[in-house]
């Protein structure tokens, strides 16, 4: 069974406005991002609407997306890498109905990419947008629970609170344990979540050609990240960044440079580890890269030249 | 003495705060030098614990001002000279404020040694095996077992909370420390202890305090000079001594002669 991610334009359900929202919430929107963007890594508060999903399920990156997607433009959406899991489906389908737009599965094709934990392996180009769905935009909260004083933090740009966390880890730990939502400092001024990406994707974030959008439904804020704006990890000097690694290579593509997500196969332990981006490996293994058990997967990735 | 060392570390001058009708500091107006313990006492409800949070810069007081020479920059009015930001700057930097409640002082929820360490990372510090060192040497300082570093001042005791809290403040060597009621809630031979490590790390280290308590005796033993307060204002000022042991106002007097004697 292979879903069918790419499809071509059709028209969009008349009974709703174009993208769902209408015109003046997309308005308000966009005014919302022109500022996050005017002001890299700062949470702008907007008027968020209920959206025909819970919150959780990406509420905030779909307003996003509602608000700078045209008829022309081609959506990807991934959840965890993947173009087929439920969320991403949802989401794709959702956007298919009120805009009509092209969707597909392949990075490189898309002018909009939104995500869910992941930053796609294949490099984004200028022109693209990544869109992250947002479920807690305040990187201070499990630290500092009152909103009045983390604001004044953000304003006064006094982020000593962070390093206490991480001074946690590694007084528990013996390392900086956190792997995902690893706090940033977005253009040396703003501290910033990157959403509950691994940590892994953190170095794809600086100085990147393509444009940042974050949207968090429940808190209603919109952050962003410029293109070519430098996002810096947090450290300490004697327990610099670093980003997670694999001993395995991917089972299907053999890739050793990719984000592997590790799946139990029996009960009785067996596992393997494979890309998390699914575009990425299908790429690779269409260009003729096999991985030590690619040979013998059954559903090779049909619809693509071998 | 040159004339230079005069200077007040700390001048106040008719401090007034309301809170609508009620008036919970009115004209107060003190001095403290460097290096001085001034005891702040009265009963519940006389203004001190107002009083401390003005001079601490987290209330403003409607008129009057508090002055407060900085380390390079000499005194500057708290409020009206200094912006908010540069306000929390020096509390962090300069300042050390140590709560009745423990848990006011403290995050719960991050290790004792995340405690004593969250000041010196506020201030820039970025290197672990610092802060580290200097979380450790602070929790052998108030005499807390080293073992505990890294757990959570939640399953500390009362006493052991306030000893951390010490720690937490002096960390950042302040020049000033407000102490409000330091030794309330904890039993007596705690107390005595925890006034002994007071006395001799204020001594040591040279700080300025400003005391608020409602017990005479640790006023006594930490204290130079008192303050007594009543309805929000100064009844009487003097050095500890004369005032706890021939005091003039009428409820000094009673102050004084109200304290059980063992």
């Amino acid at each position: 069974m292979t879903l069918v991610m790419e499809t071509e334009r059709t028209a969009p359900d008349e009974t709703y406005n174009f993208a769902y929202l209408d015109e003046e919430t997309k308005r308000m929107i966009r005014r919302a991002i022109l500022k996050a963007m005017a002001v890299p890594g700062y949470q702008v508060p907007f008027g968020g609407r209920e959206m025909p999903l819970p919150y959780g399920w990406g509420t905030g990156g779909i307003q996003v997306t509602a608000a700078v997607i045209g008829p022309d433009d081609v959506l990807k959406v991934i959840d965890q890498g993947a173009d087929d899991t439920t969320n991403a489906v949802s989401i794709r389908r959702f956007f298919r109905r009120v805009t009509g737009v092209a969707t597909t599965g392949r990075t490189v094709e898309a002018t909009i990419v939104q995500t869910r934990h992941r930053i796609p392996e294949s490099a984004l180009r200028e022109g693209q947008i990544l869109v992250y769905q947002v479920p807690i935009p305040e990187p201070l909260r499990r630290i500092e629970p009152r909103e009045a004083e983390t604001r004044k933090l953000h304003a006064y740009r006094e982020y000593g609170l962070m390093h206490v966390r991480l001074y946690e880890d590694i007084a528990r730990f013996g390392r900086i344990a956190t792997s995902y939502d690893y706090p940033v400092m977005v253009n040396e001024r703003y501290l910033m979540a990157p959403s509950p990406t691994p940590k892994f994707d953190n170095p794809k974030m600086t100085a990147a050609p393509f444009l940042q959008l974050f949207g968090a439904g429940r808190e209603k804020r919109i952050y962003a990240v410029p293109p070519y704006t430098t996002v810096t990890s947090l450290d300490f000097d004697d327990h610099p960044f670093d980003v997670q690694s694999w001993d395995e290579v991917c089972a299907l593509c053999g890739a050793a440079d990719s984000f592997l997500d590790e799946v139990v196969l029996d009960d009785a332990g067996k596992r393997m580890f494979v890309c998390s981006d699914t575009d990425y490996c299908e790429d690779r293994r269409a260009a003729g890269h096999v991985g030590p058990e690619g040979a013998d997967e059954a559903d090779a990735p049909a619809g693509k030249k071998p | 003495m040159t004339k230079d060392d005069m200077t007040p570390i700390l001048s106040v001058d008719r401090v007034t705060r309301r809170f609508g009708d009620l008036v919970a500091c009115r004209d107060v107006s003190f001095s403290l030098q460097a290096g001085e313990v001034l005891g702040i006492v009265g009963e519940s409800g006389s203004g001190k614990t107002t009083l401390l949070r003005v001079l601490s810069g987290t209330l403003a007081p409607q008129a009057g001002e508090v002055r407060y020479a900085l380390r390079d920059r000499g005194p500057f009015d708290l409020y009206r000279g200094l912006s908010e930001p540069e306000r929390r700057w020096l509390q962090r930097t300069e300042w050390g404020v140590v709560h009745q409640n423990p848990r006011d002082g403290l995050r719960m929820g991050i290790s004792a040694g995340g405690n004593i360490g969250e000041r010196l990372m506020a201030v820039g510090a970025r290197h672990y095996g610092e802060v580290r060192g200097a979380a450790g040497d602070w929790m052998a300082k108030v005499e807390l077992d080293l073992g505990r570093i890294d757990d959570s001042p939640a399953e500390f005791s009362g006493g052991m909370q306030q000893r951390l809290q010490f720690a937490r403040n002096l960390v950042i060597q302040p020049r000033l420390v407000f102490m409000d009621e330091p030794t309330g809630g904890l039993d007596v031979s705690v107390q005595a202890r925890l006034l002994d490590l007071i006395r001799g790390l204020t001594r040591e280290l040279g700080v300025s305090a400003i005391l608020v308590t409602h017990d005479l005796a640790v006023a006594r033993l930490l204290a130079d000079r008192l303050i007594v307060m009543k309805d929000g204002r100064v009844v009487e000022e003097g050095l500890t001594d004369q005032v706890l042991d021939d005091p003039t106002h009428p409820y000094s007097q009673l102050l004084v002669s109200s304290v059980l004697q063992a």
